[in-house]
C-alpha cells in the first residue's frame, strides 16, 4: 500500500506529489520571510530621526558571501540536471560544491556576528555616542556581550577603555541629525579618534555590544539572519544527507531520488533569494 | 490507483509490513490518518473541557467576587498554592485562566479538532484515498502539536503561572510582565504553527493530489472543499504570528524592543531598552492571523453541518456551486479585514473605511452559505436525529453571532461596543452554540464509521436540549451587558463601576445593578452547561463498547466514506474506487433506493 505519484506525476496535474509540497511550503516561508521583511519597513519607516544605524555591517564580507551563496545555487542546479542525464559521479561533484557553499557560508557569517558581539556602542551622560572596541579592567582580551548593568555590577571597575573606531560611522553618515553636529567638533577630533580613550563608569548611561538589544536595526538584522542561517542549515543538512547515505536510493528508485533533488534544490533557491533580499536590505540601503 | 495495481509485487510487501507493526508504531507513532485523526480529536476534547473549566473557575469569580469557589477551590489552592489562597482566585490568576481559555479554546480544542481531527480522518476517506499524500510528516505535525499542548499545559505550574496577558498577547503588556508564562506560551505556539504548517502542506497536496479516478473538482463533497480553503488560511495566515512570535520571543528573552516604543515607563520608571519598536505592529501581525482564524474555526463547521443537512433531509444541498464560490471568496477575503479588530487603535479614518467596506463585503457570502442551507430545508423530510439536531442547531446560532457581528464591523458602533461582553456574547455565538455544536454534530455523525458502533441516541438527544438552552442562558444577557458597557476583562464582574445615583440629574452613574446581577444567572447557567456535558462523555466512552452494532454505511449516505468496511482498515478501501456523480445525490427519480452512491455508475 504505497502513496500513489510519489516518483510519476499525476496525469491530470503533471505533478508528483513532493512538488506539491513543497511549492505550498515555500509559498508560507514567503509570507514568513514576509512578515519580517514588513516588520522591518515598519520599524525602519517609524524610526525617529538618527536612531537607525547606518554603515556598520562588514560589506566585502557580505558581498563575498552574496557572491558564494548564488554559486551554490548554481552548483545545485547543476546537480540536478547531471541526475537527470544520468550522471551520478558528476552529481556527488555538483552537489559536493553546493554543500561546502553552505558549510562556507556559515563560517563566514559566525566571523561576522563574533565581530559584532565584541563591538560596542556606548553612550554617554552628556549626550555623546562613541562607537569602537572596549578593554574592561580585570577581563582578558576583547569582552564579550558587556552591558552597563554588567558593567554596574562590576564594583572593582570603575572605567573602562575604548578604541574608537578609526572612521567614527556615526560622522559618516548623513541622516542623523543630532550627530551632524557634533561632526564638525569631531572634524578636529578625528586626529585623536585612534587614541584610546578612557570612559568613567559614573559617565555611561548605556552600553551594548551590536547585539539585538543594542537597536531595532540590530534586532531585526539579527532576527532575520538568524532564521535564514537555521535555513541554510537545514537545507545543507537534507542536502548532505541527500549525498551521502541518502544517495543510495538512486539505485533502486532513481526517477523518486532525481525529485528528492529537486525538490531540496528548490528550497535551496528559495533560500538564497531570501539572501538576495536580505543583503541589500540589511547592508546597502 | 490503477498506478498502485501496476506494482502489485512492491505492494504485497509493504502490506505485510505494515499490518506487522508493533503496538506503538500501530496506535501511537502511527502514520495512518485515521489514527492520527483520532489523536487529534481525542487530544482536543480533552482540552476543550479543560478550557472550559477554566472558565467555569472564572465565572465563578465574576458572579461571586472573592468568594471561595465551591467543591474545586481547595483542590486549586493545593496545586497552585499562593495564587489561589483559600480557594478564592486572585487577580493574577484570573489573568491567567483567562488568557488561557482563550488560548486553548481556539488554539488547542476547536481548530485542532475541527481541522486537523476531522479533516484527518474524514478527508482521505470522501476523495477516496488510502492516506494522505505525507504520512509521515503527518504524524509529525500530531507530536509537534502534542508538544505545543504539553509546554502549553506545564506552564501553568511554573512560578507565576502560565501567560497572563490574554489571548491577544498584545505588547508592551506581554513583554513586560515579570513572571515566565508569555515566553512559554510564546514557545508553545512557535510549536503549535509549524504543526499546522505540516498539516496545511499535507491537506492541500492530499486533495490536488489524490482524488480517486472520477472525483473531480466539483464532485467533491462541500465538507472537502472547507477544508481545503481552511488549509491554505492556515497556511498563509499562520507564518507570520510565527514572525511575531519570534520576534515578541527576541524582546522577551534577547531584550530586543520590536514591540517597546522609545521612552516605554514600567513601574513608574524608564524601561532600559534601546525602544524605537511599534506596539501597534505585533496587533497588525496578530490579526492578520487571527481574523482568518475564525475562517479557519467557522468553515471545517461550516462543511460538518452540509454533510449532516444534505444526508439528514435526504435531498441534495441547494447551490453546491454557490457553496464552493462563497467558501472560496470567504478565503480571499479573509485576508484583508484583519484591522477590523483595531479601530480603537487610532491608525486613521481612511484605514479604518477601507477595512469596514470589506469587512461589509465578507459577510455577503457568510450569507449567501447560510442561505444555502436553510434552503436545503425547505421540503426535505427531515431525520431529526442527535446529529441533524445539532447541524440545525448551528444554522441560527451562527446567523445570531453573525448579524450581531455587523455592528462591531462598523468603526462608529465599535467605539461604544469595543471590549465589552457585547463582542465576547458575539463572538461566542458563533464559535460556542455555532462551531462546537457543529462539531458535536460531526462527533455523533461519524463516531459509528470510526467505531462501527452507534452512539445513544436518548442520551445524545438530552446532551442536546440541555447544551443548547444553557448556551443562549448564558451568552443573549451578554449582549444587555456589553451594550450596557461592561468590560470584557473586569476581574470582580463589573462590582467596581456598579452604578450609583448622581445627586444632581438624578441619573444612574456606572453600570446598573440589574446588569450586574446577570453574572448570576450566566454563572448558573454555565454550570448547568457543564453537567449536560456528562452524558456526552459518558455516551463517548460506553459506546464504544456497548453501542448498537452497525452496518458500513448506516446513515444510508452517498459519500466515499460510507463505502469502506468500518472501522476502515489501513489503506481504507478493500475494493476499487471510481467515482461517477456528485456528492449528494439523494432522492433520485427512478433511483431504486433515496440514495446514490458517488461510486453508482451513472447507466444503472
Amino acid at each position: 500500500m504505497e502513496v500513489p505519484y510519489t516518483s510519476k506525476p499525476r496525469p491530470d496535474t503533471g505533478l508528483y506529489n513532493a512538488k506539491v509540497g513543497i511549492w505550498l511550503f515555500l509559498a508560507s516561508e514567503v509570507m514568513l520571510f514576509g512578515a519580517l521583511f514588513s516588520s522591518y519597513i515598519l520599524l525602519r519607516v517609524n524610526a525617529l530621526e538618527g536612531t537607525w544605524p547606518h554603515g556598520l555591517l562588514n560589506i566585502p564580507i557580505g558581498t563575498f558571501n552574496t557572491a558564494v551563496l548564488i554559486t551554490s545555487s548554481i552548483t545545485v542546479v547543476m546537480a540536478w540536471a547531471s541526475l537527470k542525464l544520468g550522471q551520478f559521479n558528476r552529481f556527488k561533484i555538483y552537489q559536493g560544491i553546493t554543500i561546502l557553499c553552505a558549510l562556507a557560508f556559515m563560517v563566514i557569517k559566525s566571523v561576522e556576528y563574533k565581530d559584532k558581539f565584541t563591538h560596542y556602542q556606548v553612550w554617554l551622560k552628556d549626550g555623546e555616542t562613541i562607537r569602537g572596541h572596549i578593554e574592561v579592567p580585570g577581563i582578558e582580551g576583547k569582552p564579550w556581550f558587556m552591558t552597563h548593568k554588567k558593567l554596574e555590577a562590576m564594583e572593582a571597575v570603575d572605567h573602562i577603555t575604548i578604541h574608537p573606531d578609526p572612521k567614527p560611522h556615526v560622522a559618516s553618515a548623513g541622516g542623523e541629525a543630532p550627530e551632524a553636529h557634533k561632526s564638525e567638533n569631531h572634524g578636529g577630533a578625528e586626529e585623536h579618534a585612534h587614541e584610546p580613550r578612557r570612559i568613567e563608569k559614573a559617565d555611561i548611561k548605556r552600553l551594548s555590544a551590536f547585539v539585538p538589544a543594542h537597536s531595532t536595526y540590530f534586532a531585526i538584522y539579527f532576527t532575520l539572519t538568524a532564521l535564514h542561517a537555521l535555513h541554510v542549515m537545514g537545507g545543507a543538512l537534507v542536502m548532505a544527507y541527500l549525498w551521502g547515505p541518502g544517495s543510495k536510493m538512486w539505485k533502486t528508485d532513481p526517477e523518486r531520488f532525481t525529485n528528492r533533488i529537486e525538490v531540496s534544490g528548490l528550497f535551496w533557491h528559495f533560500v538564497d533569494l531570501v539572501w538576495i533580499f536580505l543583503f541589500p536590505v540589511l547592508y546597502l540601503l | 490507483m490503477q498506478h498502485t495495481t501496476q506494482t502489485a509485487p512492491h505492494e504485497t510487501s509493504h502490506a505485510h509490513e505494515h499490518h506487522d507493526l508493533g503496538f506503538w508504531r500501530t496506535y501511537v507513532f502511527s502514520t495512518d490518518h485515521k489514527v492520527i485523526g483520532i489523536q487529534y480529536a481525542v487530544t482536543s476534547l480533552a482540552f476543550l473541557f479543560f478550557g472550559f473549566c477554566l472558565m467555569l473557575m472564572m465565572r465563578w469569580q465574576i458572579a461571586y467576587p472573592g468568594q471561595q469557589i465551591p467543591v474545586f477551590g481547595k483542590l486549586l489552592e493545593a496545586i497552585l498554592g499562593e495564587t489561589a489562597k483559600g480557594g478564592v482566585m486572585s487577580p493574577d490568576l484570573y489573568n491567567v485562566f483567562g488568557a488561557m481559555h482563550g488560548t486553548i479554546m481556539v488554539f488547542l480544542a476547536v481548530v485542532p479538532l475541527a481541522f486537523a481531527g476531522f479533516g484527518n480522518y474524514v478527508v482521505p476517506l470522501q476523495i477516496g484515498a488510502i492516506d494522505m499524500t505525507f504520512p509521515r510528516l503527518n504524524m509529525a505535525s500530531y507530536w509537534t502539536f502534542f508538544l505545543g499542548c504539553v509546554i502549553m499545559f506545564f506552564s501553568f505550574f511554573i512560578p507565576g503561572g502560565a501567560a497572563q496577558a490574554g489571548w491577544t498577547s498584545y505588547s508592551p503588556l506581554a513583554t513586560t510582565i515579570p513572571t515566565d508564562g508569555q515566553t512559554y506560551w510564546l514557545i508553545g505556539m512557535v510549536l503549535l504553527i509549524t504543526s499546522s504548517l505540516l498539516g496545511a502542506v499535507n491537506f492541500i497536496a492530499t486533495i490536488i493530489q489524490l482524488r480517486a479516478p472520477g472525483m473531480t473538482w466539483m464532485r467533491l463533497p462541500f465538507f472537502v472543499w472547507a477544508q481545503f480553503v481552511t488549509a491554505f488560511l492556515l497556511l498563509l495566515a499562520f507564518p507570520p504570528l510565527e514572525a511575531a512570535g519570534i520576534m515578541q520571543l527576541m524582546d522577551r528573552v534577547f531584550h530586543t524592543s520590536f514591540f517597546l516604543p522609545t521612552g516605554l515607563m514600567v513601574g513608574g520608571q524608564v524601561a532600559d531598552i534601546s525602544g524605537g519598536g511599534s506596539p501597534l505592529l505585533w496587533q497588525h501581525l496578530f490579526w492578520f492571523l487571527a481574523h482568518p482564524e475564525v475562517y479557519v474555526l467557522i468553515l471545517p463547521a461550516i462543511g460538518i453541518v452540509s454533510e449532516i443537512i444534505a444526508c439528514n433531509t435526504r435531498k441534495t444541498l441547494w447551490g453546491y456551486r454557490s457553496l464552493v464560490y462563497s467558501a472560496l471568496a470567504i478565503g480571499f477575503i479573509a485576508f484583508i479585514v484583519w484591522a477590523h479588530h483595531m479601530y480603537l487603535t487610532g491608525m486613521g479614518t481612511k484605514i479604518s473605511a477601507f477595512f469596514q467596506t470589506t469587512t461589509m463585503i465578507i459577510s455577503i457570502p457568510s450569507v449567501i452559505i447560510l442561505t444555502c442551507l436553510f434552503i436545503t430545508l425547505w421540503g426535505g423530510s427531515i431525520r431529526f436525529n442527535t446529529p441533524m439536531l445539532f447541524a440545525l442547531a448551528f444554522l441560527p446560532m451562527f446567523g445570531l453571532g453573525g448579524l450581531t457581528g455587523l455592528p462591531l464591523g462598523f468603526s462608529f458602533a465599535d467605539l461604544h461596543l469595543h471590549d465589552t461582553y457585547y463582542v465576547i456574547a458575539h463572538f461566542h455565538y458563533i464559535v460556542a452554540p455555532g462551531t462546537i455544536f457543529a462539531l458535536f454534530a460531526g462527533v455523533y455523525y461519524w463516531y459509528p464509521k470510526a467505531t462501527g458502533r452507534m452512539m445513544n441516541e436518548f442520551w445524545g438527544k438530552v446532551h442536546f436540549w440541555v447544551s443548547f438552552i444553557a448556551m443562549n442562558l448564558i451568552f443573549q444577557p451578554m449582549f444587555a451587558q456589553g451594550m450596557a458597557g461592561m468590560h470584557r476583562r473586569m476581574y470582580d464582574g463589573g462590582a467596581t463601576y456598579s452604578g450609583v445615583l448622581d445627586p444632581e440629574t438624578g441619573d444612574v452613574v456606572g453600570l446598573p445593578g440589574f446588569i450586574i446581577s446577570l453574572n448570576k444567572g450566566i454563572t448558573h447557567a454555565a454550570m448547568l452547561l457543564a453537567l449536560a456535558q456528562l452524558p456526552f462523555i459518558i455516551n463517548f466512552f460506553y459506546s464504544m463498547f456497548k453501542g448498537k452494532k452497525v452496518d458500513d454505511n448506516p446513515w444510508k449516505a452517498t459519500t466515499l466514506e460510507w463505502q469502506t468496511p468500518t472501522p476502515p482498515p489501513h489503506g481504507n478501501f478493500d475494493k476499487h474506487i471510481e467515482v461517477y456523480r456528485g456528492p449528494y445525490d439523494y432522492s433520485l427519480p427512478g433511483a431504486k433506493d433515496d440514495f446514490t452512491p458517488q461510486t453508482e455508475p451513472s447507466h444503472k
